[in-house]
């Protein structure tokens, strides 16, 4: 990708925007492959590489723009390709599906059936990736441009009018004036708590002390959520831009962009990005020609979830162990090195040149009464369409799990949905009509958190859901406060207890006592919230805990001391791949005659489920040791 | 308190530890400029040039930057990310993140720690195999996932563990020949 010269001034940037726009061939067949995680996942870097040399072989490249972009959102359908005209969305496309697409739908104007997405219920073929439901339910704003610019190339943000926002707030915006715009758009941090920008930016702006720094949290130490991976990896330089504006507001010099260590590539795109936009005069010294000065730094966490809390990631950024410290003072007065330091979520940041383009009123015309704009979720677990899901404010949990995500898959019923990532809670089946905000998710007795939603079926077990997220707790704790060190100890140890059937209806008051003292008596955002996977899953799913304690059974056949797995013989005939692969030779039978199994023998590793083909190896619950 | 992969026992013998090439360590942190606030970063890159944070490096890199030892290996035990002892030459990486989890990324570990004969968190004797888990690398939406060195395995199995190994064992098998 050829190096852009050094943008001098506001108006070279729009003569340059202009004369890129210019070379865009219009007639051109535009092919996009998405390289977002799940595709590449599942293979479209060899995809890219046929793409690239077929059209080559072919001389096609007077007809087609091929592009690799960041995350289209549709994980389910990886890996994704789009043709534009007239908008065909293709999924599951092998390398050797690309000499079909370039020969007929490219050529002749066909469409491949195959590869289309089909409806799971009619099996009717949706070609028109604007007609899928998955898409036609959302409204999406950041994420739309993932799928338009390459992110790699400076060339192409610049030529969707990239960089326009941080012309326009140099051109003619006071940082008094940015300020107000963002806090009258109403736009809350992403990052989880929800608090307004535009309040913490004049906090910070009115701060006499200097410097100041501005530093965008990219930890998303959530497990289950990749959005801020996606925005960084497709658009990286939508977040820069927001991280100029707001440095400008609260009158920044320096700022970060912390990047968890698990995403490589999302370190090596915001990396690149950085230093295109560094040769490019858009960072540094007198920027587009003006006074303003603003440059930025990417540095790397290197796998610590608490270092997402502000206070903990600036003590990692100035190198020292992550833990979080008492709050007043905010980062807004004393942050890195002791000075003022504003910290916003990477989606935040992706928001604030988009209200600057449209206005705080377009901003805040979307979403609910209490928050505004639009929010990207993680839509993962047990959902069909898995993927990134970008809906207004508001939206509810029945409109994101079927219409947009197409519901349970495999005939399971939908049971459950957990937001907020580990320090959030479960809302039960029953809340499938709340709208998900701020407010409504507080009073429902879980968080926003940064936008990972996971949906549980009828096999999922809301105790080991409660276990799985307080190990995790109890691992990432940082041991600071003794509530939270010990308290997420004793919550695990109560919780082992009940998963292996040492249960007692006196572990139940024991874990609400305990839980209500971690959560109050914690001084971080970890602790304060530790509780809350066990406290929600005991507020609505208390009969689950009950059945594991006076039944001793695990209703959904998770917990491995209450199950035990057994074979129906009318199912089985005796092919004995389970017996061939059953690690602990607890799988007895004659060939062609229906198996059993041995249940002292058995380790319960489900390897027999996962290779009968006839679905004979059933889990049942209770009845184990 | 986090234990973290680099505390946690390993079956590699203090013996088998490689000789420590304190070049690579110096000329990061001559890139670093001897920052200190660069700690992490240094930290990073030099496991990334060895593999691993031998006690040597950590020794050297406390004495040139005058931060005590404890302090290092306070760093070096607290971030998950750090190991103090040799990487197997092929790494698996389950997820074990949420989405992971609820899809049975548990039965994968295990399959593996079955097959390895190890825990995760530790190396084969041989150090051919290291097997580690992680807290989401962000491809939720085909977990449970696996990475084999670079490589990612999505909507993993029990039964896909042995396959991924078997090509492992051929490649290395051919290696031999
Ligand atoms: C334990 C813990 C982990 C957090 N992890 C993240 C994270 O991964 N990403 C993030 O943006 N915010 C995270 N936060 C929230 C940050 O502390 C902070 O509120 C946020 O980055 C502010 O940005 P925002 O106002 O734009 O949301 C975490 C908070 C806590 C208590
Ligand atoms: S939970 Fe496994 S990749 Fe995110």
């Amino acid at each position: 990708m050829s190096r852009i010269q050094p943008i001098l001034s506001i108006q070279h940037l729009k003569d340059l925007q202009a004369s890129l726009k210019e070379k865009r061939d219009p007639d051109l067949i535009r092919i996009t492959l998405c390289t977002g995680p799940g595709c590449e996942a599942t293979g479209a870097n060899d995809v890219a590489e046929a793409f690239r040399k077929q059209i080559g072989e072919r001389n096609l490249g007077d007809q087609v723009e091929f592009k690799c972009t960041g995350c289209h959102g549709f994980c389910a359908m990886a890996p994704v390709v789009t043709v534009e005209p007239p908008g065909y969305c293709y999924g599951g496309v092998r390398p050797g599906d690309v000499k079909e697409i370039l020969e007929r739908t490219i050529l002749r104007g066909e469409l491949i059936e195959e590869l289309v997405y089909k409806d799971p219920e009619t099996g009717e073929t949706v070609p028109l990736e604007a007609d899928i439901p998955f898409y036609k339910h959302q409204h999406r704003i950041i994420l739309a441009e993932n799928r338009q610019v390459d992110p790699t190339s400076l060339e192409d943000f610049l030529t969707i009018g990239g960089y326009n926002a941080l012309a326009h707030t140099l051109q003619s915006q006071t940082p008094e004036n940015m300020i107000d715009i963002i806090k009258r758009s109403g736009l809350q941090g992403r990052g989880g708590a929800g608090f307004p920008a535009g309040v913490k930016w004049e906090r910070a702006h009115e701060q006499p002390d200097e410097p100041k720094y501005i530093v965008c949290n990219a930890d998303e130490g959530d497990p289950g959520a990749f959005m801020d991976r996606c925005l960084l990896e497709g658009n990286p330089h939508r977040v820069i831009e927001g991280m100029c504006i707001g440095a400008f507001a609260i009158g920044a010099r320096q700022g970060f962009v912390y990047v968890r260590h698990e995403y490589p590539i999302a370190v090596k795109r915001i990396t690149q990005a950085v230093e295109d936009v560094q040769s490019a005069g858009l960072l540094g010294d007198g920027i587009l020609g003006t006074d303003f000065v603003f440059d930025l730094k990417v540095v790397q966490g290197a796998g610590a979830f608490v270092c997402g809390e502000e206070s903990a990631l600036i003590a990692s950024l100035e190198g020292h162990r992550g833990e979080p410290r008492q709050r007043p003072p905010y980062p807004v007065e004393s942050g890195y090195k002791g000075k003022p330091t504003i910290i916003n979520n990477v989606e935040t940041w992706a928001n604030v040149p988009h209200i600057i383009n449209n206005g705080p009123e377009w901003f805040a015309s979307i979403g609910s009464e209490g928050s505004k704009g639009t929010k990207i979720f993680s839509l993962v677990g047990k959902v069909r369409n898995t993927g990134l899901v970008e809906v207004p404010m508001g939206a509810t949990i029945r409109s994101i799990v079927y219409d947009i995500g197409g519901g349970v898959p495999n005939g399971k019923e939908f049971r459950a949905i957990q937001t907020g990532g580990p320090a959030g809670g479960c809302l039960p089946a029953e809340l499938i009509d709340l709208t998900i905000d701020f407010e409504a998710l507080q009073h429902a007795g879980t968080i926003m958190g940064s936008g990972g939603l996971i949906v549980m079926d009828e096999s999922t077990c809301m105790v080991d859901v409660a276990h799985y997220f307080t190990r995790f707790l109890e691992f990432e704790s940082c041991g600071k406060c003794y509530s939270c060190r010990k308290g997420t100890q004793r919550m695990r140890e109560l919780l082992d207890d009940i998963c292996e059937g040492r249960g007692t209806m006196g572990h139940l008051d024991l874990l609400e006592e305990l839980g209500h003292a971690v959560n109050t008596a914690s001084m971080c955002g970890l602790g304060q919230n530790a509780a809350n996977p066990v406290l929600s899953t005991l507020r609505y799913f208390r009969e689950e805990y009950e059945a594991h304690i006076k039944g001793l059974r695990c209703p959904a056949g998770v917990c491995k001391a209450l199950i035990r797995y057994e074979i129906i013989a009318e199912l089985c005939d005796g092919c004995t791949a389970c017996a061939k692969v059953c690690p602990a030779e607890a799988i007895e039978g004659e060939k062609d005659h229906p198996h059993t199994i041995n249940a002292d023998a058995c380790i319960k590793c489900g390897t027999c489920v996962d290779v009968c083909a006839k679905d004979a190896v059933i889990v049942v619950s209770g009845g184990g040791q | 308190m986090a234990p973290s992969n680099a505390s946690s026992a390993s079956t590699v013998e203090e013996s088998t530890m490689p000789e420590t090439d304190l070049s690579a360590v110096n000329d990061i942190l001559e890139q670093h400029e001897y920052d200190q606030t660069e700690l992490i970063a240094i930290l990073l890159n030099v496991q990334d040039a060895l593999g691993f944070l031998p006690p040597p490096a950590l020794t050297h890199i406390s004495e040139q930057l005058s931060v005590p030892l404890t302090e290092i290996y306070g760093i070096a035990t607290f971030y998950t990310q750090f190991r103090l002892t040799p990487p197997g030459r092929h790494k698996f990486t389950v997820c074990t993140g949420t989405a992971c989890h609820v899809r049975g990324a548990v039965q994968v570990v295990e399959e593996f720690e079955r097959r390895l004969c190890i825990c995760s968190g530790e190396t084969t004797p041989d150090l051919e195999y290291g097997l580690e888990t992680v807290n989401c690398v962000g491809a939720c939406a085909i977990g449970p996932l696996v990475i084999v060195d670079d490589e990612y395995h999505g909507e993993m199995t029990t039964m896909k563990v042995p396959i991924l190994l078997r090509r492992l064992e051929r490649a290395r098998a051919e290696v031999s020949e």
